[in-house]
């Protein structure tokens, strides 16, 4: 267990009472915004004291209202990423990385000729960040967290301000930093794609409330947390590239069930995870035929729930896992949907990365 | 007209700008203090502080001429701590440093001031949660971010001095070599018949130190500036 954090505070109409454990790996605080997700991760880092509450980081106590423990934020050992960068505009980039190496505990941890190979900014060293783009100054603010020796990162929304090119970019960084170097992240993010590529455990937010926190896959497939509204739910699955095809398309392998993309830059074999937009999972109570769609998945409906409109979300199993369909009420009744139901879910969009 | 400077002049020149130096370089880490806890800090009685500190700037300088002579002349309780510890300042060029000191220390404070108030506190945020302890983000982010600020609080202090007569004259007199900066020089020559031209050279002098060190602002603050540019 790497984090625990327990807390109360009241930051204007927002009343927030949170509770949650965050385990090795990625975590997302994952909701609207103002839903008290940067309330939060400013609280673990010691920007912000709540009222009441209890964290502590590796057995390590950070903050305990009961017997009055605050350590300052520079004691506390968290590498914190922010959203916008924030790098000291007189320094160079060098400088920048290294502000914090003096503070850093001895021992393991990532080098700088390290840091700076992984993060691709050697020919920035010398350059002051106010000549830097968007995603070379995320990757510089990723390195100087890095070469604190955190016993922790936090990053608050670090690609919400880069194009979706340069999130392309920066993503992978945030996977290898989860894969290679075994560092506890607690990441926050409103955007469901990076959370179904990146995160182990969710935490969903809602209102200041923690909605349902658990394994990634469990928590983007229950139709009942949708702290974005139904409108942007989605499921995850755990995928497999199986081969390459002549014309282009790429063949996942999903628990079983083969999902078609078009050409993906992925060695067969290599392990990766997809996200399915509830909102482009079709129903069919038949076996689709003379359908342009190429991945009709067999499915049986788990559940139904109503949304607060005309809207509602149903959870089936696949072969590959669960996933979440987003039809409208009058469909369920009008194909005499229910639970244990056998049907197709004809799925029109799979998205491995952020677009 | 002889354009040479007299021994008399001379002396209130050096004089001046001794006063002027020793009241800007004292009175700036208490300026830098001040401009930090007002921008920066919330605590009780910061808005009596602001108006303590603008308090020259407002009252009539006579009037803060006589208050610091209530208070440090030989009669005053901080005159007597002052001169129990081997700093007289009644009467003496020290006692001019002060005056000179009080009187530009509002143009100081806000400029500092305000160039706190435009560092990102944010930045020093991301510095603390890299490890730096509060005085080292001090030293090491807002510090550099403010030396401009800093600078132009310093110049115009210093410009203030070498200008101060009313609080001055009122406070330690108009004695020649002690007291007698270059306006209460100005002043004393223009109440002597044929003074005038002694009195045209010290304006002359006055304007040609406060041109130099406008420029010397201007060239240091575009200097620090290239150095500490976003770009």
């Amino acid at each position: 267990m790497s984090l625990t954090v327990r807390l109360r505070h009241q930051l204007g109409v927002l009343s927030l009472d949170i509770a949650f454990e965050a385990p090795p790996g990625v975590t997302v605080l994952f909701g609207r915004s103002g839903a008290g997700k940067t309330t939060v991760i400013n609280a673990v880092a010691g920007l912000l004291r709540p009222q009441s509450g209890h964290i502590a980081v590796n057995g390590r106590t950070l903050f305990a209202s009961a017997e009055g423990v605050n350590l300052p934020p520079h004691q506390r050992r968290l590498g914190y990423i922010f959203q916008d960068g924030r790098l000291f505009p007189h320094m160079t980039v060098r400088k920048n990385l290294t502000f914090g190496q003096r503070f850093a505990p001895p021992g393991g941890g990532p080098r700088f000729d390290e840091v700076v190979e992984l993060l691709g900014i050697e020919a920035l060293l010398a350059r002051r960040p106010g000549s830097l783009s968007g995603g070379e100054r995320a990757r510089v603010a990723i390195g100087r967290a890095l070469l604190t020796r955190p016993a922790m990162l936090l990053a608050d929304e670090p690609l919400a301000s880069l194009d979706e090119a340069r999130k392309a970019e920066i993503l992978p960084f945030f996977e290898r930093l989860r894969d290679e170097l075994d560092l506890p992240i607690l990441y926050v993010s409103h955007a469901p794609d990076e959370v179904a590529r990146l995160a182990t455990t969710v935490v969903a937010l809602q209102h200041g409330r923690v909605l349902r926190q658990g394994p990634a896959d469990a928590v983007l497939s229950d139709a009942r947390v949708t702290p974005l509204g139904l409108r942007e739910a989605g499921a995850m699955l755990e995928a497999r590239v199986l081969r390459h095809h002549e014309d282009g398309l790429t063949e996942l392998d999903a628990g079983g069930t083969s999902l078609f993309l078009p050409g993906l830059d992925r060695a067969p074999g290599t392990a990766l995870r997809v996200r399915l937009p509830a909102q482009d999972v079709m129903l069919a109570v038949a076996q689709p035929e003379g359908l342009s769609a190429l991945n009709v998945l067999p499915a049986q409906v788990v559940a139904i729930d109503a949304g607060a409109g005309h809207d509602a979300l149903v959870t089936l199993d696949t072969p590959g896992g669960r996933i979440l369909s987003r039809v409208t009420q009058r469909s369920v009744a009008a194909l005499g949907l229910r639970e244990g139901r056998r049907v197709y879910a004809v799925v029109k969009s799979v998205a491995v990365a952020p677009p | 007209m002889d354009v040479g400077l007299g021994p008399a002049e001379w002396e209130a020149v050096r004089l001046s700008i001794r006063v002027s130096f020793v009241a800007t370089v004292a009175s700036l880490p208490v300026g830098l203090f001040i401009a930090y806890a007002l921008a920066r800090w919330d605590f009780p009685g910061k808005q009596v502080l602001n108006g303590l500190v603008h308090l020259p700037l407002i009252l009539p300088p006579v009037v803060t001429g006589y208050l610091l002579l209530l208070a440090f002349g030989p009669q005053g309780g901080g005159g007597r701590v002052l001169e129990a510890l081997g700093m007289p300042i009644a009467f003496r060029w020290t006692g001019a440093a002060l005056a000179a000191a009080v009187m530009a220390f509002p143009l100081m404070v806000r400029a500092i001031r305000l160039s706190i108030e435009a560092v990102d506190p944010k930045l020093e945020a991301a510095a603390a949660t890299l490890g730096a302890p509060r005085l080292w983000v001090f030293l090491t982010i807002t510090l550099p971010l403010i030396l401009p600020g800093l600078l132009a609080g310093a110049i115009l202090a210093f410009a203030k001095a070498m200008g101060e007569f009313g609080a001055t004259i009122t406070f330690v007199s108009n004695i020649p070599g002690q007291t007698q900066t270059i306006p209460s020089a100005i002043y004393a020559f223009l109440q002597v018949p044929g003074g005038e031209n002694a009195a045209l050279r010290l304006v002359v002098v006055s304007i040609a130190v406060a041109m130099g060190a406008l420029l010397l602002s201007e060239v240091l603050a575009r200097r620090v500036s290239a150095r500490v540019a976003q770009g």
